[in-house]
């Protein structure tokens, strides 16, 4: 579970990694890890700490796409939109599974349990269609399988 | 007996864990005394969980092992290689093995990746102590002579590169290793980094003392934990070995070498917005010149090259350039980690020397379509990369080649699609991720893509489509010309050749039929 905000768990973090070369992004990785997002104090925090306007850690945390302003539900599916994976029928399998939960892309089920979102590619192209849920990976995915693998997590 | 079952991400992600740990506790059960090897992946993903055995004769294989086919693998003792429905014989022998070159790839699916004396035993480590002796010219000249060109996509001389940096005069110098690998159908960086990651530490580490650097970064994209796990494991086992830090390999040189993990943005695979990515900023690609070979990462003299042209460094260093050179056609030396993906029955790595046509290697090497459909269309080089249809499969594997054809071989993917592709889709799919990922720094890109993205999504609505097919061709000029890097300006590739190859696909009658 992500930890609540905590601005001395987050100093701690900043210190830990700002004698790197270019800490920013690993500051960031670490503190998403902790608190499950970059909370708005984390970047007035990071702002202070590395000399930088605020506009210009917003500017960071919006450009990548994982990082996040709010944290995402108890498990994070992640699902493969990419060609290689679109070759063996994932678009289908991905809309039904969303249709059956009611959500859209990058949405959350009302119980906060499970986040469905989009990735472009795994590497695990050769044994498509593939997703990811919690950082293990899953792949071979027809509509049955992908949907079992989302209702162990419901 | 010793017993090998991956630990590459693919072979988990079906189901390698729960094989090694079902015959672990069958061997258990049945009192026979096994060891389990984890290793890479030999990269012949239809047949994973591929389990290995050794026998006097060499790795006996079983393939696309399920947790179910473990008790009667030990009733035909398969820790001896006995047979079993799952036997694909010696796995060097089968087909898709025994074609390719394993240059690169040597080691990759046979050791341990975290165990270093393996490693060595099979060269490892014999390339830096020659370029330690060569020193860092002939070095450099060896790169040169070998003909490597950089595997990453744009496909220019590795040792021209290293040249300019080893000239250049500065305090401090880098490496960067590009591992962001963003292309669809491509998984070479991983499976090595996963498989094998001491040779890129080697070559890295070459690269640093040939060009004068102390400090190196492997940036790895965010979706590939257990590739950062497995080289960060490597890095801190190279250390205590000697390997990386001060005095390497009790050399003059000292080189520190760090994993950094990107954040979900296809742009970072392009080499300024990496470094810009690197520094801590917005991965937003930068004018060149300068280039970052004089003008990189923190302003300093930069090695940018991708993972596999790293990953080539020791085998040119410890067998010679000519070896390396041996392979090949043409301007293209030496050979390709070829990756087959997608709709294909034989999905893989397959290295091979340049040279081999689109087709042997889809049709052949790969078996056609998973679906047992006739193949429609192929991807070559990620989602900038042009569709081809089977009337070029005649093309042969070479940069120049490829590109005589308005295809690029890129990082090596190459996605199949069986007849149900709809190529509207997969133009407007190109359209929609250029506009997904663009940096935002120019127009053509930022504006262009979602303004593609509308135009062929009318032309699918059957709303003038004449009209808006000569649009899409145009907005796609601009975008080839007026884009600051390939993203603006390569998105044009897939979205032309499909409209070019498969006019009918764009047609209004064509549409109900797609529908369906
Ligand atoms: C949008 C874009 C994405 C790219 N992605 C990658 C990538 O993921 N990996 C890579 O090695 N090169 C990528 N490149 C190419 C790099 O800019 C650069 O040419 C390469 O890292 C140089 O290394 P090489 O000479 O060894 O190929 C990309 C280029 C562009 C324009
Ligand atoms: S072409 Fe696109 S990604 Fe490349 S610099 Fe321009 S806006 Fe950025
Ligand atoms: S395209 Fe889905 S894993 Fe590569
Ligand atoms: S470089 Fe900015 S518009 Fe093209």
């Amino acid at each position: 579970m992500p930890h609540l905000w905590d601005s001395l768990a987050a100093a701690d973090i900043i210190t830990a990694h700002e004698a790197l070369e270019g800490p920013m992004l690993p500051i960031l990785h670490a503190m998403q890890e902790y608190f499950g997002c970059i909370p708005e104090e984390a970047i007035r925090l990071i702002a202070a700490r590395l000399n930088l306007t605020r506009a210009e850690v917003h500017g960071v945390v919006s450009f990548y796409h994982d990082f996040r302003r709010a944290p995402a539900g108890r498990h994070v599916l992640k699902l493969c939109r990419a060609e290689a994976c679109q070759s063996m029928g994932s678009e289908a399998n991905a809309a039904h599974l969303l249709h059956r939960l009611g959500l859209g892309w990058g949405e959350t089920t009302p119980d906060g349990r499970l986040t469905v979102e989009a990735v472009y590619c795994l590497g695990l192209c050769a044994c498509a269609p593939n997703a990811m849920l919690d950082g293990e990976v899953h792949g071979r995915l027809d509509a049955g399988a992908l949907e079992s693998l989302a209702m162990e997590v419901l | 007996m010793r017993v090998f079952i991956p630990r590459d991400a693919a072979a988990l992600a079906v189901g390698a864990d729960r094989v090694a740990a079902a015959i672990l506790s069958e061997a258990q059960a049945r009192g026979v005394a096994l060891e389990i090897i984890r290793t890479g992946s030999r990269g012949m993903f239809w047949l994973e969980p591929l389990v290995e055995v050794e026998t006097p004769a060499g790795r006996m294989g079983y393939g696309a092992v399920g947790v179910r086919d473990v008790p009667g693998l030990f009733d035909a003792d398969f820790p001896n290689g006995g047979w079993h429905e799952k036997s694909t014989g010696l796995v060097e022998k089968i087909p898709f093995f025994a074609k390719q070159d394993r240059l690169t790839f040597a080691r990759c699916g046979v050791i341990d990746p975290l165990d270093l004396d393996a490693y060595r035993a099979l060269g490892g480590y014999d390339g830096l102590a020659r370029a330690l002796q060569l020193g860092a010219a002939q070095t450099v000249a060896e790169v040169k002579a070998s003909g490597l060109r950089g595997r990453g996509g744009a496909g220019f001389p590795t040792g021209i590169k290293w040249e300019t940096v080893r000239t250049a005069v500065a305090a401090q110098k880098y490496v960067v290793c590009n591992a962001d690998e963003g292309d669809s159908g491509t998984f070479a960086d991983r499976m090595l980094m996963e498989g094998d990651p001491f040779t890129l530490i080697e070559g890295m580490t070459i690269a640093a003392i040939a060009v004068g650097a102390a400090r190196g970064y492997i940036y790895v994209r965010s979706e590939y934990p257990h590739a950062i796990r497995t080289m960060n494991g490597a890095i801190a086992i190279a250390r205590r070995a000697g390997l990386l830090g001060r005095a390497v390999m009790g050399s003059a040189h000292d080189f520190e070498l760090e994993v950094r993990t990107g954040a979900g943005a296809y742009v970072c695979g392009e080499e300024t917005a990496l470094l810009e990515s690197l520094e801590g900023k917005r991965g937003q690609v930068r004018a060149k010149p300068p280039i970052p070979a004089l003008v990189g990462l923190f302003g300093k003299p930069t090695v940018v090259n991708n993972l596999v042209s790293f990953a080539t460094i020791p085998f040119i260093l410890e067998k010679g350039a000519a070896a390396y050179a041996d392979y090949g056609m043409g301007r293209s030396r030496g050979t390709m980690p070829v990756q087959i993906a997608g709709n294909v029955k034989h999905g893989g790595l397959f290295e091979v020397a340049f040279g081999i046509t689109l087709g042997e290697l889809v049709n052949e090497i790969g078996g056609g379509s998973a679906t047992g459909r006739p193949v429609r269309a192929v991807q070559a080089g990620g989602p900038l990369g042009a569709y081809f249809p089977p009337a070029l499969f005649d093309t042969p594997y070479d940069y120049e080649a490829f590109a005589a054809r308005d295809g690029l071989i890129g990082h090596g993917g190459l996605v199949v699609f069986d007849d149900h592709v709809d190529m509207a889709k997969m133009a407007r799919f190109a359209m929609a991720f250029c506009a997904h990922e663009s940096c935002g720094k120019c127009t053509p890109c930022r504006v262009g893509s979602t303004r593609g993205v509308e135009v062929l999504d009318k032309i699918v609505a059957g709303d003038d489509a004449e009209e808006n097919i000569a649009l899409v061709k145009d907005l796609c000029e601009t975008m080839k010309f007026g884009s600051l890097c390939a993203l603006g300006g390569f998105t044009p590739y897939p979205v032309l050749s499909a409209l070019h190859h498969f006019p009918e696909d764009f047609a209004p009658a064509a549409i109900p039929a797609a529908a369906q």
